[in-house]
């Protein structure tokens, strides 16, 4: 039986989130007045996601990703290369590599588990040498995103729900395996492993990771 | 001994009599005051030795007449590439009040390097495995114009974990590697500054140790190396020092290395708590005055503000040698003026060696002092201080004195915390948790981060702080935590408790004997026990 780390990605390896992969497409819709729309709308949008993310992570996913209602998918991946090279690229925290690294080392499993959307993904889990990683998908009908995500959506215990049916699947042992996060929405996920730690943590997770005396990582 | 026959044998032992005072007891951030029994046996530190003069002028004359090599100046030319390491703030302690003796070498020898041409010149404090000090804790060292002048990219810390920083130098004829730091080993002239405190240290060890990774260390670091020790305070009978030594020569042989070492007198603290090492029957009026007012005012605070206080202690050692040139050569003359200052002449052993621990170890400088290194500094450094025969009888009684407060320090000592929780309970024999956990938290992933990003000690150190205490946990009959505010941590260590300091020595007496020798090192000290 072997064992794994397991990592979110917003936060934890990289320093964007959701918003910044929002805020890059409204920055690129057809026309100016369209992008203009769409990069003011998210911009007063900020205080809301805000507010419902201390609330709930189910409660913000709802309204969060109504905002990709009616993005064409051809241009979520066209675009898709652009946003890793100007976005992520650039984002990804000094500390990260070499934490991978020191964990590939170990000869366990790399196991990205994000809420982030697979289009901002991929070229981000190449570059950092993740080949197993699991994320959101938008819904698409005819093309067109309709504003919801394909079930399972992950986010705070059901990331939880999918590393225990992975490391079930995979015969991994979760009390030998690693996790890291920055938020305390992934309290469950860092409670189900033998070794979580607490990665640029927020002052609620930094408490209970004091609490708890798990690793408080600053990979920034 | 019977009383008529006791006899003041050195001016650093008293024996406790009828109408002796009362004794100062350090307790963790406190020090209380205890009536000893009669005719216990307090081991204070020895008068300090007159400090030189002139430091400048002494280091000066060590680097232009060094031992076995080319004065310094005669080694230098212009455009060559020079490394200057450099030992952590672990030693002395308390920490030295400014300026460290480290920043008044550091400043004479970056004067000369530049005066001589050389600009290529980095300093690397050469922490090996222990936490890399923070900026303020550099600063404080170099002092200002150092840091100014090289911080952070001539100024940094040694990583062990920098696989790209580090260069295999080779194996000794056992088999073990020595990889040290890749621009220390690299460097046409390496010169290696060290503040002997203990007689463990300096020597091979410091390149030897200081600059190297894991995989170097732990072919010495282990618990029968300790065990072998007799004792890892004197370098004659430390096969810890035989080790370091054989896998040191390495870079003796591979490199250009001009050690530096420097020791001082234990001029622990200034005027204003100097009464804190005096024999308490020799105590003045002001002396009592100022320990009445320091205890009262300090019982008064909350823990995190009594901490707070004890880590703004400063020291007032002065230097009273400083040689230059050969490893060997270089260190034999630095222990021999560290001897003088620190060995005690004790006749006889004890039964029940009582040892207040106050929070002061190499391992805790600005945190507290957790229940792992209280066992480092009562079965591993105060056990140790020894040469000849141990202090303590085999089988006799240690009594720790302190709280054992279950505190560990996150930032600091994480990998402590799984070592203390995870593995004790688990097994305390030192050889079964280096088999089946050592590498594991050595290579832990989050642990090297915060040890290379933070300022954590490394994975594998809470390990090394147990190999510690071997050789007295093989020695001793049985530990007492007098003191202690909780149970676990004792029961966890593997030791008994008491409520205070009486008790314990009516628990040690239960075991030992009514007529058991008893002996208290008068803590804080730095002395070597040389018993006959």
């Amino acid at each position: 039986m072997t064992a794994a780390a397991f990592y979110d990605l917003e936060g934890t390896l990289v320093s964007t989130n959701l918003v910044h992969t929002l805020g890059f497409y409204a920055r690129r819709q057809q026309g100016a007045w369209q992008t203009l729309r769409k990069s003011a709308t998210t911009l007063v949008s900020l205080p809301l996601f805000a507010a419902t993310d201390q609330y709930s992570r189910k409660v913000f996913n709802d309204v969060f990703f109504q905002r990709y209602k009616g993005e064409s998918e051809d241009r979520l991946r066209y675009f898709a290369e652009e946003l890793f090279e100007e976005v992520l690229k650039p984002a990804v925290f000094p500390g990260t590599f070499d934490l991978i690294e020191k964990s590939k080392s170990l000869g366990i499993r790399q196991v990205v588990v994000t809420g982030a959307l697979d289009v901002s993904v991929r070229h981000l889990m190449e570059y950092l040498g993740i080949e197993t990683w699991v994320c959101n998908h938008l819904e698409f009908v005819n093309g067109f995103a309709t504003g919801r995500l394909l079930p399972p959506v992950l986010a705070a215990a059901t990331k939880a729900k999918w590393i225990r049916e992975y490391a079930e699947r995979e015969g991994i042992n979760l009390s030998e395996s690693y996790a890291y996060s920055d938020s305390m929405s992934d309290l469950p996920m860092l409670s189900i492993v033998g070794h979580p730690a607490a990665v640029n943590p927020d002052m609620r997770l930094r408490q209970t990771a004091l609490h708890h005396d798990w690793a408080i990582l600053d990979l920034k | 001994m019977p009383l008529q026959l006791r006899r003041k044998t050195h001016e650093s032992v008293v024996h406790i009599d009828r109408d002796s005072a009362p004794r100062i007891v350090a307790h963790g951030t406190e020090f209380l005051l205890e009536d000893l029994p009669v005719g216990t046996r307090v081991i204070y530190p020895n008068a300090p030795i007159k400090g030189l003069p002139n430091p400048e002028a002494a280091i000066r004359y060590a680097l232009n007449h060094p031992h076995g090599c080319d004065p310094l100046h005669a080694q230098l030319e212009p455009g060559m590439r020079v490394t200057i390491a450099v030992d952590d703030i672990s030693m002395p302690l308390p920490p030295m009040q400014t300026p460290d003796i480290r920043q008044t070498v550091l400043e004479i020898l970056v004067d000369m390097l530049h005066g001589h041409g050389v600009d290529d010149v980095h300093i690397i404090i050469a922490v090996s495995l222990h936490r890399h000090m923070t900026e303020s804790e550099m600063k404080r060292m170099s002092g200002e114009r150092v840091f100014k002048d090289f911080y952070p990219d001539r100024y940094y810390n040694h990583d062990a974990e920098d696989e790209s920083n580090l260069v295999e130098l080779g194996k000794n004829r056992h088999g073990e590697p020595l990889r040290i730091n890749r621009r220390a080993a690299e460097s046409d002239l390496l010169i290696y500054v060290n503040l002997n405190f203990v007689p463990m240290n300096g020597g091979h060890k410091s390149v030897g140790v200081g600059l190297c990774d894991y995989e170097s260390l732990r072919a010495h670091h282990e618990p029968h190396t300790i065990r072998a020790s007799d004792s890892y305070m004197d370098p004659h009978g430390s096969e810890l020092a035989r080790k370091i030594a054989r896998v040191g020569v390495l870079a003796d042989e591979k490199l250009n290395v001009f050690h530096i070492e420097t020791t001082l007198n234990n001029r622990m603290f200034k005027s204003d708590f100097d009464f804190l090492t005096k024999n308490e029957d020799d105590f003045s009026a002001m002396d009592r005055i100022k320990f009445e007012a320091m205890r009262f005012s300090v019982s008064k605070l909350p823990r995190k503000a009594k901490l707070l206080a004890h880590n703004q202690l400063r020291s007032n050692y002065e230097l009273i040698a400083v040689h230059a040139g050969k490893t060997d050569p270089v260190h034999d003359k630095i222990i021999e003026k560290s001897m003088q200052q620190y060995v005690v002449p004790i006749e006889g052993q004890c039964d029940i060696l009582i040892c207040p621990i106050p929070e002061l170890s190499p391992y805790n400088v600005n945190t507290n002092l957790n229940p792992l290194l209280v066992q480092v500094m009562a079965l591993g450094y105060h056990f140790n201080m020894y040469r000849g025969k141990p202090l303590l009888k085999k089988g006799g009684v240690l009594i720790l004195h302190h709280p054992c407060h279950d505190e560990f320090d996150h930032k600091f000592h994480p990998s402590y915390i799984e070592f203390f929780n995870r593995l004790l309970p688990e097994s305390r024999d030192a050889c079964y948790l280096r088999d089946k956990y050592e590498r594991e938290f050595a290579a832990n992933p989050s642990y090297i981060s915060m040890y290379r990003r933070g300022n954590a000690y490394h994975g594998a150190h809470p390990f090394f702080m147990w190999y510690w205490g071997e050789n007295g946990r093989a020695h001793v009959g049985k530990v007492i935590a007098a003191g202690a505010e909780n149970a676990h941590v004792p029961a966890r260590m593997g030791w008994e408790r008491s409520d205070n300091l009486t008790e314990a020595i009516a628990m040690a007496r239960s075991y030992m004997g009514r007529n058991a020798e008893i002996t208290m090192l008068h803590q804080p000290v730095i002395a070597i026990c040389d018993v006959t």
